[in-house]
């Protein structure tokens, strides 16, 4: 499984780090990291309900 | 389950249809809306789209082809009628479409003031045709009066003064938004519409709209007068279960579900006219008008029609919003009102940018952010957590 961000659709607004903690971190710049870009599988569930709440619809999921 | 049917093609019936393939269901499935528009997301109705800064082309909610959902998409089609011992749907033209699962996804529609006359110029903002309507009327310099100063009120009124107009805000409360910020915090929003040059009258009462033909001023209890060529009612929607009634489902201020969401054998409900008692806080009964419940409730719903009865899965939330107004980024998750005890834990409320939590039965029950989504959402998950209040105060740094 691979994650990619729209970065020009990204809003920050953390609700991805809220489904997926320990892949998305919103910092106090005001953007978003990805801290896994390939998660491992036991991540699916909340890495496509990040993507299904992604208010923007910048996250992808593939694979 | 060989057949599906969803209706309401918006955005918590999208993400139904969605789940249901993703999780392997190869049946018919169904999806009906009301609206000849593919699901669009209504967010920007108030923000991007309404500004102007987007075009109407990108407020889909899915950008992926819809080829792969393998829809019988009905669009255009609105359900009048269900048949929940045989799941049977009845569409305004007549035609049925019965499935093993339905999903209900109608949502809301704004509600209306009593004894408004019928004048042109009187609008309501819920769609993408409500939109281009008000949408065209800024594009011409209409002088723009808002009814109801509650997110999408403010959230217009903020707009209209983007693009330089003139906008007077009425609401009969002490300050905008007090139902979803409280009045503290509502009081440094007025503050802040004010400064950005909204005529924001609060603890006002509507006394007359008058006009010839189309809407020429809002007459006050008091006397003053309000001179306007559009007259935006803003004061709450009603969950859309009109088509429900006699049905045999409960319905009470929405569609009445179990804890996961069931409605009956077989019906599940989603999005913004969906009850359930939520046990993130003790089964108290929920319906929620946001963004972020509805795409979850989609998802969920879809699950638990697939979901074998007693292996379903309860849908427990802290629900969440969000609100764009003057380059603020206003978030509040769980509970709270202005009769709990409230910390402002980061910043200050009066710089708009801060970080508030709340207390109910010693514990954090909700957090109002501006400009602050990274502690927002650590506070979403500690209210979830059921944390107390105590350890919250230093929980997130
Ligand atoms: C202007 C505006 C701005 C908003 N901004 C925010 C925001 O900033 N943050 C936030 O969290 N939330 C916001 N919201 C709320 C959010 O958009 C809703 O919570 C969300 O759209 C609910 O989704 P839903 O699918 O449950 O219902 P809806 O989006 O209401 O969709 C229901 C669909 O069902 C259709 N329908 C109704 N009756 C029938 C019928 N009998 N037969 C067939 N189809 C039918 C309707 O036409 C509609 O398309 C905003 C809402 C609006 C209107
Ligand atoms: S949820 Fe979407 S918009 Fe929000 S921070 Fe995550 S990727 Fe960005």
């Amino acid at each position: 499984m691979r994650i990619s961000v729209n970065f020009d659709l990204c809003k920050s607004n953390a609700v991805c780090m809220d489904a997926a903690p320990t892949v998305f971190e919103v910092r106090d710049d005001g953007y978003l990291y990805v801290l896994q870009e390939e998660p491992g599988e036991e991540l699916r569930a909340e890495v496509e309900a990040a993507a299904a709440t992604c208010p923007t619809q910048a996250i992808t999921v593939e694979g | 389950m060989d057949s599906i049917a969803v209706v309401g093609a918006s955005l918590a019936g999208l993400r139904a249809v969605e789940t249901l393939r993703r999780l392997g269901f190869a049946g018919r499935l169904t999806l009906i809306g009301a609206e000849a528009h593919l699901p669009y997301d209504r967010p920007p109705l108030s923000k991007e789209l309404l500004s102007g800064e987007w075009d109407r082309d990108r407020v889909v909610l899915r950008r992926a082809p819809y080829d792969e959902l393998d829809l019988e998409l009905l669009l255009g089609f609105r359900a009048t009628a269900l048949d929940v011992a045989t799941r049977t749907v009845t569409l305004h033209d007549g035609r049925t479409v019965a499935a093993d699962g339905i999903v209900l996804a109608t949502g809301a529609a704004p509600r209306t003031l009593p004894g408004l006359p019928t004048l042109d110029g009187i609008v309501t903002l819920r769609t993408l045709d409500d939109c281009m309507v008000l949408r065209g009327a800024m594009e011409r310099g209409a002088r723009i009066c808002v009814i109801g100063a509650g997110f999408i009120g403010a959230e217009v009124a903020a707009t209209a003064r983007s693009r330089g107009l003139d906008v007077t805000v009425l609401e009969a409360l002490d300050a905008p938004m007090v139902r979803g910020v409280g009045t503290r915090i509502g009081a440094s929003f007025a503050a802040l519409h004010r400064a950005n040059g909204v005529d924001l009258r609060t603890g006002v009462r509507v006394e007359a709209v008058e006009g010839d033909g189309r809407v020429e001023r809002v007459r006050l209890a008091g006397g003053d007068v309000v001179a306007c060529d559009v007259l935006l009612v803003a004061v709450g929607a009603a969950p859309s279960t009109g088509w429900l009634e006699g049905s045999g489902l409960t319905l009470d201020d929405g569609v009445v579900c179990d804890e996961t969401l069931l409605a009956a054998p077989g019906v599940v409900a989603a999005g913004d006219i969906a009850r359930w008692p939520n046990p993130t806080f003790g089964g108290e009964s929920m319906r929620i008008e946001h963004w972020t419940n509805a795409a979850e409730q989609g998802m969920h719903a879809a699950t638990r029609l697939l979901a074998e009865d007693g292996a379903a899965p309860a849908f427990a939330t802290v629900p969440f919003v969000w609100s764009d107004q003057f380059g603020v980024k206003i978030q509040s998750a769980g509970r709270f009102s202005a009769a709990d005890r409230m910390e402002v834990v980061h910043g200050s409320i009066d710089e708009h940018r801060f970080v508030a939590i709340f207390e109910r039965h010693g514990r954090v029950s909700g957090v109002l952010g501006c400009s602050e989504p990274r502690r927002v959402m650590q506070y979403r998950r500690l209210i979830g957590a059921g944390t107390p209040f105590a350890e919250a105060l230093t929980a997130v740094e």
